[in-house]
């Protein structure tokens, strides 16, 4: 296993230059220039233009900056923001566990749902359970994200008023924020009420975040699990008169898990990028929208800082689902 | 929770640690600051965030107008040539203090000189600081204005300039020329954290500084010695709130209490809410279409003249700002002094369009119209204003095609000379001075930069040029009306709208007024339940 594990984090190292190198080139392969967009409609001189491309560094040839960058990057500077003068370390981290709280809540919500509906749709197959658990998971797949989210922010926090519209806390509570994770500071604050105000404020977004994974995960199992439930070894452990439970639950599941766990690690390596619609409308704030911003303002060190860090943990998310097999399926373990 | 509850409460009130009876104005804002030194940024969300509530200036634009009063410098006086300008200084203003910083003296001339040497002197320490541009002390061509700042005494300085300049009392009132301290500012630079300035900002304004989570949170606390009024509320919390149904969601649902930039769609259901006033006004911006005045058959006055009675503004303002926006007659907004309220439209008639064309012999004429790839309060959606004057010109026998680019390339495309074609866009004034639209986007030293239209008037110059430097408003109000005239007749531009800017609160909140410099400013704004 370790060797296993060791060969992976070596695949790391050309994946993370080829990221540092695509990161790096995708934001200048784009038209316009943060100093023109800075500028806006109020235009600069060319002397101000010159002087500011000198300051930013992008007066010097392209391959120099890059090396300027990648040097920077192995002793971990990732450069500053063009527009808030602040290190791209420093404002990824402070948004970073707001987006992984919300993923981590949306992947719980999808697969604690998902699961269970796949496992039961794939026993009762052809039947009406099966039929309109897998329409709505149809239904849950397509729907328009802000369209879902405004549904409900208007049913639930508007007519009923059983949730909050938007943010992460009630602004009442105000205490420092170590982790960045809210649900961990507020419980830690100590102050009444704040844990479960985080609580309600995290509903909806984690509705609306996971429900297309959920709808994913619980077709993918159904699919997955109907495909081990035709196999002979399910048939002998029915003959010997093992209860469904155990059969569906337990050998059948645990064979059917390696699609599922990959579907799994490939929802959350998305939802770590971020999620820029909910988290925009539900004014969460995580990396999604920073990136958003960043290729708007053609905030260079943003976009290529934020998309290496996002790369970087969905490497590690892609090596942890890779090691996951590994304990599901003891045959990979010693390939 | 509500905001009532979040007023009952004693939570937030021992936090803090002020009084039971403390009051928090929420406002929903748009999205996060830049920084909160409002010198280094450029957008409005910023000021709002910094310079109205952390920061004075010298003198300030009295709130709902574009009047200047006097502010940290009680009083100023400008010589006879215009090229001196004297401020004397309002004694006893005390900084901000933070976990970091306890100021030791009183405001004074060293602050003044420091807040604008840092901007213009290459050599200041502080020059480079947190990457700093200077945009807006560039943008008002302060490096060329300014030819010094001496201090006559702790509390008089004086600026020498290199010309007369009658908006420079309007210039200072600017959020680039809040005042910082330059005591701060070198304990700062001597703890090795000169950046602090810029995220853990000090001020003299009516809210101190408590705490900023991006994308999250800003919380602000009264400044209890504040040398003017002080604020209402004894505490003020921005709740950045991307999301236009969301921010309208949030005011109804009592979590925050005011907000603004609704979506046009929304406004009449708020009007109709009974538990949601709308205030509007008229925004201190204008958006055009800017022919190309040296190309031909642009560069004669008739056919732009002809071109421009054939746009049907009203359906622009209906479908395009979905009427929060008013037809622009003049190149400046209706709210700013000098508006010339006699001057008459280029009314919508196709046909007489048409034989304006025909009688100047142009036929079978091709135009491209430039559309913006971005929104903007004067222009919320180029390609279909563009796709409306498509439309329009069709009827009088103009063949247009409409291009775009990405914004920078637009931006700077859209300034050469030979440009081959109208181009879409606008502007919102900075400080309340008509030479700010006037001199920049019509003026002779324009062309070939802001003057999009490339219209260089000598006439139309002289009386714009003369008016900077009159000492009255009075006489450069005159001056002012009379280059309008000019202008309509003469066509640069097609003048398309001024945007409405509309803002949404709890019936609660109390003494809100509209500024017409389009900043949320919440000194004087109170809660009455």
């Amino acid at each position: 296993m370790l060797n296993y594990v060791l060969g992976r984090l070596l695949t790391f190292i050309p994946t993370f230059v080829g990221v540092t190198l695509i990161s790096f080139s995708f934001i200048r392969a784009l038209p316009g220039d943060p100093i023109q967009v800075m500028a806006g409609e109020r235009g600069i001189s060319d002397e101000r233009y010159a002087e500011l491309a000198k300051q930013f560094g992008y007066d010097r040839p392209i391959y120099v900056q890059f090396w300027e960058y990648l040097t920077g990057v192995l002793q971990g500077d990732l450069g500053n923001s063009f527009v808030t003068k602040r290190p791209v370390w420093d404002e990824f981290f402070a948004l970073f566990p707001a987006t992984l709280e919300l993923s981590i809540c949306a992947m719980i919500f999808a697969v604690l749902l998902g699961l269970p509906a796949g496992v039961i749709a794939a026993v009762n197959r052809g039947k009406f359970f099966d039929r309109a658990l897998m329409s709505t998971a149809l239904v849950g797949y397509s729907m328009p994200i802000f369209w879902w989210a405004l549904l409900l922010i208007i049913v639930f926090s508007g007519n009923l008023q059983w949730t909050p519209v938007s943010g992460r806390i009630d602004l009442l509570y105000y205490f420092p924020d170590p982790t960045g994770f809210m649900i961990i500071d507020s419980l830690a604050s100590g102050q009444k009420g704040a844990f479960t105000s985080a609580l309600r404020h995290l509903i909806l977004p984690t509705v609306v975040l996971g429900t297309i994974p959920l709808a994913v995960i619980a077709r993918q199992t159904r699919s997955a699990m109907l495909e081990v439930l035709g196999e002979d070894y399910i048939r002998t452990a029915r003959a010997k008169g093992m209860s469904p439970l155990r059969v569906n639950g337990v050998h059948a599941l645990r064979n059917a898990l390696i699609p599922v766990v990959t579907v799994i690690g490939l929802s959350v390596g998305t939802l770590l990028a971020g999620a820029i619609l909910t988290e925009t409308i539900f004014s969460w704030p995580g990396i999604g929208k920073w990136m958003v911003d960043s290729i708007f303002r053609r905030d260079y060190p943003v976009v290529q800082g934020g998309l290496l860090l996002i790369a970087v943990m969905v490497m590690i998310v892609n090596l942890t689902v890779d090691m996951l097999y590994g304990v599901i399926n003891p045959k990979i373990r010693k390939r | 929770m509500s905001l009532n509850k979040i007023m009952a409460t004693g939570l937030l009130l021992s936090t803090l640690g002020v009084s039971a009876q403390a009051q928090s104005l929420v406002y929903c804002s748009e999205g996060s600051p830049e920084g909160f030194d409002p010198a280094l940024y450029t957008s409005g969300t910023t000021f709002d965030a910094s310079s109205h509530p952390i920061y004075n200036r010298l003198s300030e634009f009295k709130v709902g107008t574009t009047e200047t009063i006097p502010a940290l410098a009680e009083s100023w006086d400008v010589s006879e040539d215009g090229t001196k300008v004297t401020f004397n200084l309002r004694k006893g203003v005390k900084f901000h203090s933070n976990a970091q910083f306890t100021p030791t003296r009183d405001f004074n001339a060293d602050d003044v000189i420091f807040s604008f040497d840092r901007q213009g002197n290459p050599d200041n320490p502080y020059n480079k600081v947190s990457g700093g541009t200077w945009e807006y002390y560039g943008g008002m061509s302060m490096p060329d204005l300014i030819e010094s700042i001496e201090k006559v005494d702790d509390y008089t300085v004086v600026f020498n300039l290199t010309r007369a300049e009658a908006p420079i009392i309007a210039n200072m009132a600017m959020d680039f020329a809040s005042i910082v301290s330059k005591e701060y500012a070198d304990a700062m630079l001597e703890a090795g954290t000169p950046e602090m300035l810029n995220q853990a900002p000090i001020g003299t304004g009516p809210f101190t500084f408590q705490a900023y989570q991006k994308d999250a949170v800003i919380r602000y606390l009264r400044n209890d010695a504040y040398w003017g009024d002080k604020a209402k509320v004894e505490s003020l919390i921005f709740a950045i709130t991307p999301d236009a149904s969301v921010r309208y969601q949030k005011v109804q649902a009592g979590e925050c209490h005011v907000t603004a930039y609704p979506n046009p769609a929304d406004i009449q259901s708020m009007k109709d809410a009974e538990d949601v006033v709308v205030m509007e006004q008229e925004g201190l911006n204008v958006g055009y279409l800017a022919y190309n005045t040296q190309v031909a058959p642009f560069d004669n006055p008739n056919v732009r003249k002809a071109l421009n009675m054939a746009i049907d503004k009203q359906a622009i303002i209906d479908v395009v700002f979905q009427g929060s926006g008013q037809i622009a007659k003049n190149p400046i907004p209706p709210t700013m002094w000098s508006y010339n309220e006699a001057v008459e439209d280029d009314n919508y008639d196709p046909e007489a369009a048409k034989a304006a064309l025909e009688a100047e012999g142009v036929s079978d004429l091709d135009l491209k119209i430039w559309a913006m790839p971005v929104q903007r309060p004067y222009n919320p959606n180029a390609r279909r204003m563009a796709e409306l004057m498509q439309e329009d010109f069709s009827k009088i026998g103009v063949n247009v095609e409409i291009v775009s680019y990405e914004w920078g390339e637009y931006l700077e495309r859209s300034k050469a000379k030979d440009r081959d074609g109208a181009v879409l866009l606008g502007w919102t004034g900075d400080n309340g001075d008509p030479d700010n639209f006037l001199a920049v986007l019509l003026g002779c030293d324009g062309v070939e930069k802001s003057n999009r239209a490339q219209w260089c008037n000598e006439e139309f110059d002289a009386l714009i040029q003369k008016a900077k430097v009159l000492p009255t408003q009075e006489e450069r109000s005159k001056l002012y009306e009379e280059a309008q005239v000019i202008f309509k007749d003469q066509a640069p531009w097609a003048t398309i709208a001024h945007s409405v800017v509309y803002m949404a609160m709890r019936p609660e909140v109390d003494g809100y007024v509209v500024h017409p410099l389009g900043g949320h400013i919440f000194n004087q704004v109170g809660l009455s339940k």
